[in-house]
């Protein structure tokens, strides 16, 4: 359903990306992993419309998007986490997931002033998803909390609640175990794989954690100094020599 | 440290004596054509030394002294109390709000004629800063030309009376949505910038409305303004004490009571109040609809914000433009109040009093605006003995707020909102 073709980006002078190749199915985890600085995180924002690469091309269901505006690429079911977790802080936890729903509500102000019985329905149906959400990720008693007051490992699962009630197609998740504990590692792990499974979201990942990566990826990117390094399975990646040349053997 | 200390304090007290010794030791006399300088009283120099020496020992002994201040008992009884619970603190706060507009709607009738023309000053001050709440509270664009908006809702009246003869009905929504209009058209250019740069560059466009009107002599007719508005009627009823226009008939002939000047001051006020009313419920149902939760989402985090499909440019500009339409709104009934605009009622001080409500009422908090309205309004009348240091108490009022409540009076709370359990 993604397919990215031979992306790059230059900053300048700086070839960050260049020539990266990756191409995500239905239902399908892909990783990107790579040293620090590989990157990764300028495919991502590639990917997301954050920025207009310089050269290559970015197919989501087999139309272009790249250059699109990322507002609008959200609409289209792509929708990101981020490496460092960007929440509304002062908003309360269901507010941020309100914010979210946006493209689902009335955005009719008109109707919204006179409360017509569409737009009531159509925000408690917000609600309801938004409760769910919540609820899946265990912090429903939080719900009226400022998110900003939310523990890191909360924050984490609110930002990727926030994405899921968009309802998208693929998500893109940006070193989402990063500064979480063993056990929380354990319960993303799970809940990344519920997602595919229960969800049928496709999942782009960035990780570091190469035991999480490892477990649930069904394919693996590797890129080093922008450039792809390798691509395939966990398994095959595992053995390339390139690979633990690059990065694994020195982790 | 204590070195440090004494030299900071040293410091101080020297700057205090170069700012005040030109400012306030050395007069300018005008002797036949010439101006010359000649030396304050010996009692003000002594002042100044005394002022520099006060400032120089709190500095020596600031954190002893700040200290002290902090371990005074706690002058707020409620400060030991359980927060309130959610539902009932909502309720409470509708009875208060309830409770304030009964009160004003009987106002006018027992108090004098000065104290409701104030009142309905107070209330067109409401409104202008329930308006840019909108903006600066929950879309954090830092506007400082918001009155530019007043003065084009002030300003659409005034010359369409003029050049049309249209009723102050008639002029009120139109003035609103020029207003809005404006504010639309300006928000454009300023959609990529935030913070610092905004706040320039919407000073820039208070300014060049300001100037506009102020040299456009043909239309506006420049500093000298534009006279004769027309007070609001009441279904064709005037409340002058000869009808003007041909087919209106006068409110005291109608109900045959004596003809009152008074009449008028309270049915301005009513309308006023009706307007500040209308704006607080409506910006507060904005509040909690998609497009409130889009505004403050923009303002805690921009990218994040766009990555979840919300448009920058839609959500910026509806917050510019309905800042701007309640600032149109305000400036209707002040053309009408006044009956005389110039350009000299919009000037960046206004911008900066608002923007002052806003702050100390706390970003965001209706309840918190409307009562540092109420405040930053009437004090200074109250206070008129003093009006010379008028600006120095804002000044100082402003500062302690700072220090001791960074938040606002009242700062915003978030809605609660209820969830079902989903299955």
């Amino acid at each position: 359903m993604l397919e990215v073709q031979n992306l790059s980006m230059r900053f300048g002078g700086l070839l960050a990306v260049d020539g990266v190749s990756l191409d995500v199915q239905e239902r399908e985890i892909v990783s990107i992993i790579g040293p620090n600085g590989a990157g990764k995180t300028t495919v991502f924002n590639c990917m997301s419309g954050f920025y207009k690469p310089s050269g290559g091309k970015i197919l989501f269901e087999g139309k272009e998007v790249q250059g699109t505006p990322d507002y609008k690429i959200s609409r289209l079911g792509m929708v990101r986490t981020f490496q460092h977790v960007r929440l509304f802080t002062q908003m309360s936890v269901v507010e941020n997931l309100l914010v979210a729903q946006h493209r689902h509500l009335n955005t009719n102000m008109l109707a919204g002033l006179l409360g017509t019985p569409d737009y009531k329905k159509r925000e408690q149906k917000a609600l309801d998803r938004a409760a769910y959400w919540l609820e899946r990720v265990g912090l429903l008693d939080l719900a009226n909390r400022d998110a900003g007051n939310l523990a890191y490992g909360q924050q984490r699962r609110l930002e990727i609640a926030r994405c899921m009630v968009t309802e998208p197609k693929l998500l893109m998740l940006d070193e989402p175990a990063a500064g979480l504990n063993p056990a929380e590692t354990k319960e993303l792990n799970q809940l990344i794989v519920s997602l595919k499974e229960d969800y049928n979201v496709s999942v782009v990942l960035i990780e570091h954690d190469m035991s999480l990566v490892m477990d649930i990826s069904d394919r693996i990117n590797v890129i080093n100094q922008g450039r792809p390094l390798a691509s395939g399975t966990p398994e095959e990646i595992r053995q390339n020599d390139d690979v633990i040349k690059a990065y694994l053997g020195e982790a | 440290m204590a070195a440090n200390n004494f030299r900071h304090a040293l410091f101080c007290a020297v700057v205090t004596l170069i700012i005040s010794i030109p400012i306030l030791g050395l007069n300018l006399e005008a002797k036949g054509i010439n101006i010359i300088l000649t030396g304050a009283k010996t009692s003000t120099y002594v002042a100044i030394v005394l002022a520099a020496v006060a400032v120089f020992v709190f500095q020596a002994y600031r954190d002893s002294i700040m200290g002290l201040l902090g371990k005074l008992p706690n002058f707020n009884p409620l400060a030991d109390k359980e927060p309130m619970e959610q539902s009932k603190r909502v309720k409470l706060e509708s009875w208060i709000l309830t409770g304030i507009v009964v009160l004003a709607l009987f106002w006018p009738f027992v108090v004098s004629r000065g104290s409701v023309d104030l009142a309905t000053l107070v209330l067109i001050y409401v409104m202008l800063a329930l308006g840019l709440n909108v903006v600066v509270g929950l879309a954090g664009l830092l506007d400082l030309g918001y009155v530019a908006f007043y003065a084009v809702g002030a300003y659409t009246f005034a010359l369409l009376s003029q050049y049309t003869g249209i009723s102050f009905w008639m002029a009120l929504p139109i003035g609103a949505l020029l207003a809005g209009l404006t504010g639309m058209i300006l928000g454009f250019p300023v959609l990529r910038l935030r913070g610092d740069y905004l706040a320039i560059v919407t000073l820039g466009f208070g300014e060049i409305i300001r100037i506009l009107l102020n040299n456009w002599t043909t239309l506006t007719g420049g500093p000298n303004g534009i006279g004769g508005i027309p007070e609001p009627t009441l279904f064709g009823m005037e409340f002058g004490r000869r009808v003007k226009e041909e087919g209106n008939t006068s409110f005291h002939e109608t109900f045959g009571i004596a003809y009152s000047g008074e009449h008028k001051v309270i049915f301005l006020y009513l309308i006023a109040l009706v307007l500040a009313v209308i704006t607080a419920l409506i910006i507060r149902r904005f509040m909690r609809m998609p497009v409130g939760r889009a505004w403050e989402a923009l303002r805690e985090d921009e990218i994040a914000a766009r990555s979840l499909g919300l448009s920058r440019t839609a959500v910026k500009l509806s917050a510019f433009t309905i800042g701007a339409f309640f600032a149109g709104f305000a400036g209707t009934v002040f053309a009408s109040k006044q009956g005389f605009i110039s350009p000299e009622s919009f000037v960046f001080l206004e911008s900066a009093i608002i923007l002052a409500i806003v702050v100390l009422g706390g970003m965001g908090s209706q309840l918190g605006v409307i009562l540092a309205a109420i405040a930053v309004t009437i004090l200074p009348e109250l206070a008129r003995e003093f009006s010379e240091y008028r600006m120095l108490i804002f000044g100082a009022a402003m500062v302690l707020m700072m220090v001791w409540r960074p938040q606002g009076l009242l700062p915003m709370r978030r809605i609660h909102i209820t969830l079902n359990k989903q299955e």
